[in-house]
């Protein structure tokens, strides 16, 4: 399976609230929230590291699931997130000012 | 009849008698609307909008208060505006535009000056108070909420929900020990540590103001129409839903969209949320209040 990367989508607000993720859209108002699992991803969304990786570093330890069905969730995960414009998925490593994490959450 | 034979003074010809050079000046004049104890100074020389903006907003008015914005309202004819327009609101360079069929406005919020070319009629200014309102509360930690609000034994309870969900009815079945602070649109904001709910002029279907009070906020109702009263805490992540699907929100600006999500999750946290299922009547009020 090819590698996936994966960066926050851009003109974004989020929210951490305990373990969900809020995120709220300003183009559209629209509003989004991420359960726990989305939470890890979401916040492992750094644009560089592959999904495979994040799933396997970061999704597999806290939960009982083997890596080839996590890794499997998490892409269509990632997907349709992707078609919400919330993530950006890509085959190759992005950078660039819409990959870093918004500042509110990165002062967290 | 030569010039030179007129009296001192007097003008020749049918002219006004005495002679005394006279110039029209239209006083400008000051409407300051104060909600929230955020003070907004219309300025205009039409003493018609003038007198409209008074009566609009009577129990709001507060001429020694100090605005934190001014705009100069001037009149135009109809026809020079698109009066088929919807709200079209725009950022650009930092200043806000706004235009719709009854008026065109624009203002800096560096400097808080603007102004805005109206028909005479008191909606337009209205208008731009709501959207002016939702930018001065942002950085102040608070919004102008969907929500019929009121406020018993020092207690604000507001309301929330789109059209059709019953804010209007709340208002209407308020007992007489409640002062309603408005039946369509609330202003809650963070005053020291507490959320505050006050009274607006923003009035829905009942077409009245509110009173201009305020009071903490004890709790806030996600409305929904049931044959009986039934109240649900919600989750932080469903408040805040909740809160955001009903917060008013003009443009699609990401910081201030951050600054009303941190709001939402703020108020979330410390004021307990609800989803009200409620039948009209009465005794509704005695389940939240």
């Amino acid at each position: 399976m090819t590698d996936l990367y994966i960066a926050r989508g851009p003109r974004l607000a989020a929210r951490v609230l305990a373990s969900e993720t809020v995120i709220l859209k300003a183009d559209d108002s629209g509003l989004y929230v991420l359960n726990e699992v989305g939470t890890l991803l979401w916040g492992a969304a750094d644009g560089t590291t592959p999904l495979a990786t994040i799933v396997e570093r970061v999704i597999c330890p806290q939960f009982d699931v083997d890596e080839a069905s996590a890794l499997q969730d998490a892409t269509e995960f990632v997907r349709e997130l992707g078609s919400h414009n919330i993530l950006s998925v890509s085959d190759r490593p992005m950078t660039g000012p819409d990959t870093a994490p918004p500042a509110e959450e990165a002062a967290r | 009849m030569g010039l030179n034979s007129k009296p001192p003074g007097r003008l020749a010809g049918p002219g006004s008698w005495p002679y005394t050079p006279r110039v029209i000046v239209s006083p400008a004049l000051d409407v300051v609307v104060d909600v929230g104890d955020l003070a907004v100074r219309f300025i205009t020389t039409d003493a018609h909008l003038a007198e409209l903006l008074q009566q609009r907003y009577a129990g709001f008015l507060n001429s020694s208060a100090t605005s934190v914005y001014e705009f100069e309202v001037s009149i135009v004819p109809s026809g020079h505006l698109n009066v088929d327009a919807d709200l079209d609101v725009r950022i650009v360079d930092g200043c806000w535009s706004l235009e719709r069929g009854d008026f065109r406005a624009g203002w800096n919020p560096r400097t808080r000056r603007g102004w805005i070319q109206q028909t005479v009629n008191p909606y337009s200014a209205d208008s731009v108070l709501r959207i002016v309102h939702t930018l001065l509360l942002a950085p102040r930690g608070g919004f102008l909420l969907h929500a019929a609000s009121g406020v018993r034994a020092g207690r604000a309870s507001v309301f929330t929900g789109p059209s059709g969900m019953g804010k209007t009815t709340i208002a209407r079945l308020a007992p007489g020990d409640v002062t309603l602070l408005s039946d369509e649109i609330s202003y809650v904001r963070k005053v020291d540590d507490a959320y505050v709910a006050f009274g607006t002029p923003f009035a829905g279907e009942l077409g009245a103001s509110g009173e201009p009070v305020s009071a903490p906020v004890a709790g806030i109702y996600q409305l929904a129409w049931g044959d009986r009263h039934h109240l649900e805490r919600l989750g932080t992540s469903d408040a805040v839903r909740a809160l955001m699907k009903n917060i008013l929100f003009f443009v699609d600006d990401t910081e201030l969209a951050g600054q009303l999500l941190q709001t939402a999750c703020d108020v979330a946290a410390s004021v307990p949320v609800y989803r009200l299922t409620f039948a009209p009547d009465t005794a509704v009020w005695d389940t939240v209040a």
